[in-house]
This record gives structure tokens, sequence and C-alpha cells, in this order.
């Protein structure tokens, strides 16, 4: 694997040409913030919450491949505010009512809103009227918190064949649904890994919630990506 | 010529109603009626929700006891994850959800009394407007309102570390709690530096009850006569008869002791209370089926505890409560400012209760939680600070909610508050052409001997705007008065 020089931030680092500026600026501690990237598994550039400034373009973190010479710069106040709009678009988008989501200390949505000090809205709420399918034995799917970021979908498809998760209707109506002959035996942990890909309320275990007292959650004493920074 | 007087919104309570007081063309008090004017709508937007939510989510009805409702459905969902009616948790589960709703009690009564309550009894029902408030005692009596303060603090405290928040924690879960006490927390409640100790808050708790039977003593019109009328009482009571406001059977005495709900199982509530809607109010009206919708109301919270519950199962508060019962014969009593006294008793009984929890080492290690068999419905009561609060979950297949039915103590209180604001309204407003601030406060304080919990967390510091009207028969304004408004 050839090796490149890339600038982040104004510092120089050797990097494998085939990694991504989201993978060499994690393995520097440098952290920039994703909701649809999943450790692992192909990126897709959806969210875009993960926009840099690359060679002196908006792109996206997580798709965007190093090349020799590249300067990338993480975070501006430019930047920063158009992450700040596009998570407030999602909560506008949605229902997430993080005061009773069990999820709540756990969220990647809820931690970025946190990081980003989203206090007033300033976009209308939509509330749609969205469903609740509590048909499977061992998980819920509440479409009023899922922000299509299609992790659920990814993962199965990289990992594991065939697919749990889909993604069923078009356009506005796009929701994520399940194969429930296929999932049909799915025991505790297979539902946790399920839970545990969707990075906010969207996919929960039947019966198990709340279960983590308050401080003790993910994001109660760290903000999200203080333990890429090192500052954990 | 006919008027009508409309007090809106009733001040130093939670939440938001108003009184409407009709006088006839003699100026007597012909109607009168205290409206809730808010609408919630829990029971149905609950609907649909995963059942384990109902703790976490119900409890956002209130702020000021959040705890009450958040254990009264975990009690419910105790039945639903079969982990039995109110006895079969964990002795830590059990424990920590105890500490939990005794802090509550602890912080809640003292809010009433020092912060909403004290400054008529201190000032005077026809006190100085300007004073007669929180503002007022924290400039007039400076030491009571530190103790206030503290209080609430060491209440809240307590709350935050058996439900993790001290508002809108998430500490009780299904079939038992999430969470431990830690030995710091231990150390810091019992030997914590003062006045942050639970040996100083029973102290206080005392002192607060000297200051009250001393005030009775120099007050005795006020405190025995005001809005005094006889009534039948249902509490919680531990099945031997002691004072719980965590579990119990339901039991219900008439105005001459006799029992009318016999220490019945409350799975079972609905064959013995009915509620009924009237157009006027947004709360329903709760009556015990057996006596019927005219006669059967009945009053709950801290009053009615004291005539229900045969003895308080803490030393102190037991002696308290025999001077308390001494004082009418045993036989139960009926006036609506005794109210005050027997919550102070309450307050004294919670922080003795929150010592023995604390010292309990169940409450550092063993089991959380236990479930068992599932079943489709469930019931859980307990004694809020305002009293009886009933939760009624019942889910479907697939584990969502599809029935909520909430009796909140407030609204078991429904008739009794009508009939006090109807005795405070006649006292003060017959025979009068002129509407006085001191004549619409004695209504108001009528009412916040109940503590009523309206709705949720709206605070009032008897600063909020009032608006009063005198209206003719055509419904035409001849008279008006602002109070803190235009």
């Amino acid at each position: 694997m050839s090796k490149v020089l890339i600038t982040i931030d104004g510092k120089g680092f050797l990097a494998d040409s085939e990694k991504t500026v989201l993978e060499v600026a994690r393995e520097n501690h440098i952290y920039i913030p994703t909701l649809c990237n999943l450790e692992g598994i192909k990126p897709q550039g959806s969210c875009r919450i993960c926009t840099c400034m690359i060679d002196g373009r908006m792109m996206t973190a997580c798709t965007t491949p190093v090349n020799n010479g590249m300067v990338v710069v993480t975070k501006t106040d430019e930047l920063d505010k158009l992450r700040s709009k596009i998570v407030e678009l999602l909560f506008a988008e949605g229902n997430h009512f993080c005061p009773a989501c069990e999820r709540s200390g756990n969220c990647e949505l809820q931690a970025l809103a946190y990081l980003y000090k989203i206090m007033v809205p300033e976009f209308d709420y939509i509330f749609p009227n969205r469903d609740v399918d509590a048909t499977h034995p061992k998980l819920i799917l509440d479409h009023n918190r899922c922000i299509l970021c299609k992790r659920c979908i990814r993962r199965k498809k990289e990992a594991e064949n065939p697919t749990w998760f889909v993604f069923e209707n078009r356009g506005n109506h796009v929701k994520i649904n399940f194969d429930h002959e296929l999932t049909a035996d799915m025991d505790d942990e297979m539902a946790q890994k399920a839970m545990d890909t969707c990075p906010v309320g969207a996919i929960i275990r039947k019966e198990k919630g709340y279960d983590v007292p308050i401080g003790r959650r993910k994001y109660d004493l760290h903000p999200i990506g203080s333990d890429i920074e090192g500052k954990e | 010529m006919a008027k009508k007087v409309t007090i809106e919104p009733v001040t130093r309570v939670e939440g938001h109603g108003k009184v409407t007081i009709h006088l006839d063309d003699n100026n007597q008090v012909a109607q009168s009626r205290l409206h809730i004017v808010e609408f919630r709508g829990f029971e149905r937007f609950v609907q649909g929700r995963p059942y384990w939510e109902a703790p976490v989510l119900v409890q956002r009805l209130c702020g000021i006891c959040p705890v009450s409702h958040h254990l009264a459905a975990a009690k419910a969902l105790d039945v639903i994850v079969g982990a039995g009616t109110g006895d079969g948790l964990t002795p830590t589960g059990e424990k920590m959800r105890r500490l939990m709703h005794y802090g509550q009690i602890f912080q809640s009564h003292v809010l009433h009394f020092f912060h909403l309550a004290s400054p008529d009894l201190l000032f005077g029902i026809d006190g100085d407007p300007a004073l007669r408030n929180v503002i007022g005692i924290a400039l007039e009596h400076k030491e009571l309102a530190v103790q206030a303060v503290m209080m609430r603090k060491f209440g809240q405290e307590i709350i935050k570390a058996t439900a993790g928040k001290k508002v809108h924690g998430t500490g009780a879960i299904p079939g038992g709690i999430n969470k431990h006490l830690t030995q710091e927390e231990k150390e810091q409640f019992l030997n914590g530096p003062d006045p942050l100790n639970v040996d100083k808050m029973i102290e206080w708790s005392l002192g607060a009850l000297e200051f009250f039977k001393g005030y009775h003593a120099a007050n005795k019109d006020l405190i025995d006569k005001f809005a005094a009328f006889p009534s039948s009482h249902v509490s919680l009571v531990r099945k031997d008869g002691a004072l719980d406001l965590y579990h119990g059977v339901l039991r219900g005495i008439d105005n001459d002791g006799k029992k009318i709900l016999n220490d019945v199982d409350y799975q079972d509530y609905l064959e013995y209370i009915d509620e009924e809607v009237k157009s006027w109010s947004y709360m329903k009206f709760p009556y015990l089926r057996s006596i019927g919708k005219k006669d059967g109301w009945y009053r709950v919270g801290p009053l009615a505890r004291m005539n229900t519950v045969d003895f308080i199962p803490t030393p102190l508060a037991q002696k308290e409560f025999e001077i308390f019962q001494a004082y009418t014969g045993g036989k139960p009593n009926g006036m609506s400012m005794h109210m005050h006294w027997a919550r102070l008793i309450e307050i004294l009984h919670s922080a003795e209760m929150m010592k023995e929890l604390i010292n309990d080492p169940d409450l550092y290690s063993g089991d959380l939680t236990v479930k068992g068999t599932k079943q489709k419905e469930g019931v859980g009561l307990l004694e809020a600070p305002r009293g009886t609060l009933f939760h009624h979950y019942r889910i479907n297949d697939d584990d969502q909610i599809e029935m909520a039915n909430l009796i909140v103590s407030t609204t078991n209180n429904n008739t009794p508050m009508n009939t006090a604001v109807n005795l405070a309204a006649k006292q003060f407003m017959n025979g009068q052409t002129e509407i006085t601030e001191p004549m619409m406060n004695a209504v108001e304080v009528a009412i916040r001997a109940y503590d009523p919990c309206l709705s949720c967390a709206t605070h009032a510091l008897g600063k909020m705007p009032m608006d009063f009207k005198i209206v003719d028969k055509n419904g035409k304004v001849i008279n008006q008065k602002f109070k803190n408004g235009e």
C-alpha cells in the first residue's frame, strides 16, 4: 500500500493511499462528525455531516479517498454552521422526542445536537404522521425516529447475507422495513446488534429499555467524538 | 342584580385553574365552581407506545411530582411483566423506589407548605399582596426561606441518587430499578455538612410542626373553621393499617369513621370507583360506586391519610399523629386547613423513612429487577403527595399500550375543592357588593389547602395576573378588576 502526504488542519500526516479522509483523520485523533457512516461498512456519504473543506471544496470526508498533497480543513465556523443545520433539519423532519426516548443519552443525533448547541429550532417542525411497527418478537421499528441513514440495511448487506433490513416505498414515503421470516429466529444478541447499528432510536429491542441509569449512558459523561480525540 | 365573579388564574397552586362565583340579586353565592381549563391527553397519546416507555413518558405530566407518576406507572408495569402486584420486587428494587418516593413526598410537601401556603399564614389572608408570596417570606422570614430551599434540595438530591435526575429521571423500570445507591451517596445523606444531612431534615421537620402548632393555637378560628366540612376519606394503607405511601390496600372511611372501602386490592379499583364528567371542567369527578354519584365523593391527600390509617410506623411522626388524632378525639378530621398539619406530619415521616432506608444494606447490593409470567393488564397505585394516584395500562400482543387510565390525586379531590371554594365564597362574599382582594384570596386559600396540581409544572409565585369580572344577567361586564395585570 503506497503512502501519501496530506495536511489536516495545518498538520502533515503520512497516510495509506487507499484510505478515506475520515479514516486518516480518526487514526490521527481528529474528530469529524458522522451519522450515516459506520466503521467497517462501505461509506455512502448521504447525511453530509462529515463535510470538510478538501482542497478548497466542500466534500464528504467519509467517501473521499486521500491524495498526495491534499489539504483538509475539518473545522471552520462555516462547516459547523452547515453541520448544525443538517442536524436541525433531521430533527425537524422526524418526530424526535428525546425526553421519553430510551436511546436518550446513547443517541448519536442527540449527541450531535448537544455538540452543536442546538437550543432553539430555526426550522418549522413537520411532525409527520408515522407509525410504529411492533409486530416482531424481538425488535420494534419506530419510524418516527428514523433518519434514513441506511446503516441497518448496509451493515447486513456487507456483513451477512441475506439482508434483514430493506427500504420500502419511494420519495417522501420511504421507510425501513425488515424481513419477518428471515428474522424469526433472531436471538437477543442479534437483536442487540441490530439496535446498536442504528444511530438513533428507530430500531429498539423489545422489553429492554432504560436499564442503564442516567449518568452512565454513552454520552452522559463525554461528548460525542471525545473518544476519537483521546479526551475521555 | 345577579353577578358573576371570575378568579383566573388561581395563584400559588401547580397548574392553571379558574374560579367562577355567581351571586344572586341579593349578593348571596348561588353557585361556585373551580374549573380546570387545561386539557392534557396523556391517556390518548401513550397509546401505541412500547409499554416500558410509560414510566418515563407519562411522568412528563408534571414537573412537581413526576416521581409519583414514574413510580405508579412502573408499579402497573410490574404487574404486566409478572413481577407481582407491588410486593414481588427484589428488596433492592422496592427499597430504592421507596427512597425515591419519600424524597419526592418530602420535597413536594416542603414546596407546598413553605413556598405556596405559608405566605397566607405568615402575612394573613388579607395581608399585603406585595409581601404575601415566597419573595415576602424570603424578605421577612429569612431563616424559614433558607430551610425551605435546603429541605427541597435534600429531597431532590435523594431523587437524583435514585432516579438519575432531580426531575424526570429513569430509575424505575418494569420489574424493579436500574441502579443501587453508592456508599458516597450514603455518606453524603447521613453525614453531609449541615444542613444537607438527614438528621438536620428531621430536626427542621419537627421545627416546622412546632411552628404550625403555635400558629394554630393563636389562630384557632382560621385553622379549625375555615372551609371545614364533613366528607369521606380514601387512601392506601399498609395491610396492618399503617401509613404507607408506596404500597398497600385501598381503605375508605365515611365521616363517622365507618369503613366504606374495606382494605380492598387496588387491582380491582374499577369495581369500587367510577368517574363522572361535567361539561364545565376538564377534570373528572371520581366517586365510590357503592354510594353513588351524588354522595360518593371523597377526599384524598395528607388529611385523608391521617384519617384512614391506624398508626404511623416511624416514632417521631407517630407521636405527632397521636396529637393530631387526639384533637378530634379520634374522629375523622374534616377541617381543610388541617391539611397543612397533616402534611407537616408526613414531611417528618418522610424524613424518618429516608434515614431508615439510607441505612438499609439492601440499597447497596442485590438484584435490581425481577420478571415472571407476562400479563396483559396492570394497575399501579401509590400515595402521591396530593393523594391516591391511579395508573392503569393494558397492552396488546405486540407489547404496545392500547389503553391507559389515570386518576390523578387532584382529580380525586375535585368535589372537595369545589366544596371548599363554595364555603369560602359564602363566608367571605355573601352580602358583599364590592369584591375585594382579600375576599378573592380567601377562595384561593381554600383551594391551596389541597395543594392541587392542576396540570403540571406551572409555577406561580403570587404575582400571576388575575382578572375579576362582575357580569350582569345578560353577560355584560359591569365591574372588572385586575391584579398584577392589565
